[in-house]
């Protein structure tokens, strides 16, 4: 089991009262899944993917990724876990705009203190912007931008990888391609892949789906045995 | 070492595009790096040309000082000194110098002068020299019948060298103009450019007469083998009775040493504030930098990137750019350093050599990176508390977080390194403290002022204001706005500057006589009793109205209630040396009947009334000075014996006034009741007052002619001699505080280009609704000239509060508000601030609205 959640409650202050996001959130995916989280806006969609990747604590509940119970981790030691198995993937692709796109490639890689430049060079090529490696985000379209995301989430071989509506901000052709070049990446890597998306077609793609409403898992599609 | 590796990458890749509000961040601490190296190194200098002159200075190993001619005693002591120390060695040697004041006058040319006559003996100095043109007019000195002076008593008097010179009742012939002489500094000539007679020639002035006021010293050479410390310490004690002072060089080195370090601390402290200010510019920069950053750390810490590792990226990047710009304030400073001379260097007594000193630099840059590093901790702190989540959501609340206890700690230290940096500049642990205390206080209210005031625009802005007028207004409030950052940098260069400037105009405004109508101009002193009647006749035949004529009687006291001075001085010995200095002076005092207009009775009664509290009265009442009272520790109903030339005068104080020393008028500590005091010896002065300067001349020239031993004293040059040198103090000061404005003005460079961007999306959408150019430029105007005139304004009137309780409590003089200069100075303010703020906006102009839809 690469990830197992367990009665994941999470509330925020809202206007100075508390908001119930989540309430007892329970189940568990299995290494090389593809699993696809969906639901409408102000579900909690989001919110379950940040506690799931360890960027936020639960108000209750509990959390085992590889292993790790996050919450017996402090933030600095949940970052480190992050950086050795942990991959990204947002709708708004972020990418440090300073940096170029090999550069933006390398900084997981040196985070670990790994050799980086021709391995970010590699995975550029691979997914198509080899001859895109000086630019700088800002000199990129929405797809390249969200490509060299994907390099950036696959460059350390991540154990699992999350993303968050990877393809809402780009528009259909492109975001089919960016998702199969996930799947693709997916299958070469035997990375474990969580999908948050409002788009039932996307959600289609994957081999599990969970449908949240108001904070409730209210459907699943499959079991992680 | 993977971590550090990556932390030195990012600092570095991630500094791109952010250059220029970097490098604003630096300019702010290379100014104050600068102007602290300046000063420092030129202090430094200073103490070294001081070291190196010191000998020269004094001219001589040592030297006995005294208001009168020297006693037997001191004579012996100086023969015995000056005997050789082992035998067969050669003896020491002393030269005799008198100083006193008295007309010169040049009959071919009929000009007359006031001036600091020193009579020498031959040989002196012993160490250093006088130089001379022609040379060699110095030793001619000697041979008796010649006076060497300094060159502005040639202009002065219309002479050339070879002209006859009438020194009191003797005629000289000017040999030459001394154009260098060792520790003249211009504090001296304040009364009289100096001149020189042989020791020989002195009787024949007669102008050493009864009551003139003369200062005596002897100066020694020591034959080898013999200590002047040693000496001095030896004999200190002994002949202070005698009220004779033993100078020697190393008692001149620290006293000069002293006096100069402290002014080159305080010229620091101007020099710090410049330096503090910049990092309040590192700090408002950095804040901005670091909230558009956001992203950027939230992404960082997504992809494994501890809280530690960001810190440190951004931590590294402020250190590095505030060292750089350490570095080139440190470069900038000694290049100032070599300005320095010119800047204070007629207020010196050495001439000082500039050289490079380490010592300064290490200290500005270390202070530098220091000030820096401390400023950007302050918003940097905040990066540890970014959520990773801001990459999933924009609108995370942090607000349920408590109050972050290293935030607390930050500022703990920041208050801490501001006060030991005071502290350490001013060399002094009370005025470093109260230094930092009074910046503390007025940055609070120029913060609370600013944040008031933005509060009331943006409650009170009418609706129905024109929308350009509006919409500058708001800039002020907006959010993101900087109005606080920049009316706290800019407001208190303004503050400083306004300050100087009132106090200097207040001070000089006391001593102001020209066009002053019926204050006097002019003072006739040393007149003897029996010239009285032709000088009154000199005066009436002129036309010139004076003011009674005044007697001046010279005393000392010889006891305070009944205790003589000697054992109240060794029996007390926490008496300090100003007190000690108020029991042992020579008190000129005169008598009359009234009051005069500078005095104001504070204490007591005048002489018509007999009470005279507890005491009853014993011999002649007197009314003191209430500060010298307070020194001797005396009040109303206190008995005082006074030395009158040998004769006992017992006194009892019947009253105190308030005396306005800076009306240039004679006033007197010690005034007694008309009678007990007629028939002492006396000399006698009168003020008048004279309008035209020629006719000012005139009377000089016969009062010369006919009395040669009284004094006139134009007062309108002593006033120009003083009025100089706070000029050029003033100058000096100004110099340093122009820094802190320098600071102010790149600080506001960076508030103006930090929301540049949102600037120019606004007037981008502006004019592609339609807006011109025209209009969006009165935008910037209306915002500039409202955030200038609100930091000038409080600054201004902050300045005004400060200047009058310094005015009120530290020089204790009269303040008024000179409106048409302090409303010129606002002026120029709002200009800077309306020029630096158009100028950083030029780019909002020129961009099209398409170049910047494109870019986003």
């Amino acid at each position: 089991m690469i990830l197992h959640c367990e009665s994941l409650t999470q509330t925020y202050l809202s206007g100075g009262r508390p908001l119930t996001v989540l309430n007892d959130i329970t189940f568990s995916i299995k290494e090389g899944a593809f699993l696809a989280i969906i639901g409408p806006s102000g579900s909690g969609k989001t919110t379950l993917l940040g506690l799931l990747a360890g960027l936020d604590r639960p108000a209750s509940g509990r959390i085992v990724l590889d292993g790790e119970d996050l919450g017996s981790m402090t933030e600095d030691q949940r970052s480190v876990l992050r950086a050795e198995r942990v991959g990204f993937v947002f709708q708004s692709f972020h990418l440090i705009p300073t940096l170029t796109a090999q550069e933006n490639v390398q900084v997981p890689l040196e985070l670990r203190g790994e050799p980086s430049a021709d391995r970010a060079a590699a995975l550029l090529t691979r997914v198509g912007l080899g001859d895109r490696l000086e630019h700088y985000p800002a000199q990129l379209s929405g797809g390249e931008q969200q490509r060299v995301a994907l390099a950036r989430a696959f460059s350390i071989r991540p154990r699992i990888l999350f993303a968050d509506e990877p393809t809402g901000n780009l528009d259909a052709r492109t975001g089919a391609t960016i998702i199969e070049l996930m799947r693709e990446l997916n299958e070469e890597s035997g990375t474990t892949l969580v999908l948050v998306t409002h788009d039932p077609g996307l959600a289609k793609l994957a081999a599990r789906t969970i449908r949240l409403a108001d904070g409730h898992i209210v459907e699943d599609t499959g079991s992680p045995t | 070492m993977n971590r550090v590796r990556f932390i030195l990458r990012m600092a570095l890749r991630e500094s791109r595009g952010a250059r220029r509000r970097l490098a604003l961040l630096t300019g702010a601490i290379t100014v104050g790096v600068a102007a602290l190296v300046a000063i420092n190194a030129f202090t430094e200098n200073l103490r070294v040309s001081v070291n190196h002159e010191a000998r020269a200075l004094l001219g001589a190993d040592l030297s006995f000082r005294s208001r009168t001619p020297l006693p037997e005693r001191a004579r012996e002591i100086i023969d015995s000194i000056t005997l050789p120390a082992t035998p067969g060695t050669a003896p020491g040697a002393s030269a005799t110098k008198v100083e006193f004041s008295g007309m010169a006058f040049v009959p071919r040319t009929e000009g007359v002068r006031l001036v600091q006559v020193q009579a020498v003996d031959s040989g002196f100095p012993y160490y250093g020299e006088y130089r001379t043109v022609p040379a060699g007019a110095w030793a001619a000195l000697q041979s008796g019948g010649k006076v060497v002076v300094d060159p502005s008593v040639l202009s002065l008097l219309g002479a050339v060298i070879g002209d006859t010179l009438s020194l009191g009742s003797t005629q000289l012939v000017i040999a030459g103009t001394v154009v260098d002489a060792p520790g003249n500094a211009a504090l001296q000539s304040a009364f009289g450019p100096p001149v020189w007679i042989a020791g020989r020639d002195l009787e024949d002035t007669e102008l050493i007469q009864f009551g003139s006021r003369a200062d005596y010293e002897i100066f020694v050479r020591l034959p080898s083998g013999r200590d002047p410390d040693a000496i001095a310490e030896t004999y200190r004690e002994s002949l202070r009775p005698l009220r004779i002072r033993i100078r020697t060089v190393e008692d001149d080195r620290e006293d000069l040493s002293d006096a100069l370090t402290r002014m080159g601390n305080y010229l620091g402290l101007v020099a710090l504030i410049a330096l503090l200010l910049g990092g309040l510019g590192v700090a408002s920069a950095v804040h901005v930098f670091i909230r558009q950053r956001l992203d950027t750390i939230g992404i960082l810490r997504c992809l494994g990137a501890t809280t530690r590792d960001v810190f440190a990226v951004y931590m590294l990047q402020a250190l590095v750019m505030g060292g750089v710009g350490s570095l080139l304030g440190a470069v900038i400073g000694v290049a100032v350093q070599q300005t320095m001379p010119h800047i204070l260097g007629s207020l010196l007594p050495v001439t000082v050599e500039v050289s490079f000193s380490p010592k300064a630099v290490l200290y500005g840059v270390g202070l530098g990176l220091w000030v820096a590093g401390m400023f950007a901790l302050l918003p940097l702190i905040g990066i540890r508390r970014v959520s990773p989540l801001v990459t999933l959501r924009r609108d995370v609340e942090t607000g349920k977080r408590a109050r972050d206890p290293l935030l607390s700690l930050v500022i703990v230290a920041l208050v801490g390194t501001v006060i030991v940096l005071a502290v350490v500049q001013a060399g002094a642990l009370l005025d470093g403290l109260s230094f930092a205390g009074g910046i503390g206080v007025v940055l609070v209210i120029l913060g609370l002022a600013a944040k008031v005031l933005t509060w009331t625009v943006r409650r009170f802005l009418p609706a129905r204001w024109p929308y350009l007028l509006r919409q500058g207004l708001a800039n002020l409030y907006r959010p993101a706005n900087q109005t606080v950052t920049v009316v706290l940098a800019l407001g208190f260069g303004a503050f400083l500057l306004s300050t100087l400037f009132l106090i200097q105009h207040n001070l000089l405004r006391e001593l102001q006589v020209e066009g002053n109508s019926g204050r006097p101009n002019i003072a006739f002193y040393d007149i003897q009793p029996d010239q009285r009647e032709g000088v009154e006749r000199i005066l009436t035949e002129a036309d010139v109205e004076s003011s009674p004529i005044v007697p001046i009687i010279p005393m000392r006291i010889r006891s305070v209630g009944g205790r003589d001075t000697a054992s109240t001085e060794s029996a007390d010995s926490t008496l300090s040396r100003r007190d000690s200095w108020a029991l042992r002076r020579v008190y000129r005092s005169t008598y009359r009947d009234s009051l005069v207009a500078a005095e104001q009775l504070v204490a007591g009664t005048w002489w018509d009334d007999d009470e005279a509290g507890a005491n009853p009265i014993d011999g002649a009442r007197i009314s003191l000075d209430a500060g010298v009272a307070a020194e001797l520790g005396v009040s109303i109903g206190d008995h005082i014996l006074w030395d009158v030339q040998g004769v006992e005068i017992q006194t009892t104080i019947t009253s105190l006034r308030e005396i306005n020393w800076s009306r240039l008028e004679p006033n007197f500590f010690v005034v007694f009741e008309p009678g007990p005091l007629d028939r002492a010896p006396q000399m006698l002065a009168t003020l008048a007052r004279i309008e035209d300067p020629t006719a000012r001349g005139i009377v000089q020239r016969r009062l010369a002619e006919a009395f040669p031993n009284v004094t006139s004293l134009d007062l309108s040059m002593v006033q120009n001699a003083i009025q100089g040198i706070v000029d050029r103090i003033a100058f000096a000061i100004r110099f340093m505080a122009g820094f802190s404005l320098i600071t102010g003005a790149i600080v506001l460079i960076g508030a103006v280009s930090t929301n540049r961007f949102q600037r120019i999306r606004e007037a981008v959408l502006l004019k592609t609704l339609g807006a011109t150019r025209q209009q969006v430029l009165r935008i910037i105007f209306t915002e500039y000239v409202a955030l200038g005139l609100l930091a000038t304004s409080i600054s201004v009137v902050l300045a005004s509060a400060a200047a009058w309780a310094l005015s009120r409590w530290v020089f204790e003089t009269a303040f008024a508000l000179p409106m048409p200069q302090l409303i010129g100075l606002a002026g120029g303010l709002v200009t800077l601030t309306l020029g630096v703020g158009l100028w950083s906006s030029a780019e909002i102009l020129k961009r099209t609205p398409l170049e910047v839809l494109r870019s986003e």
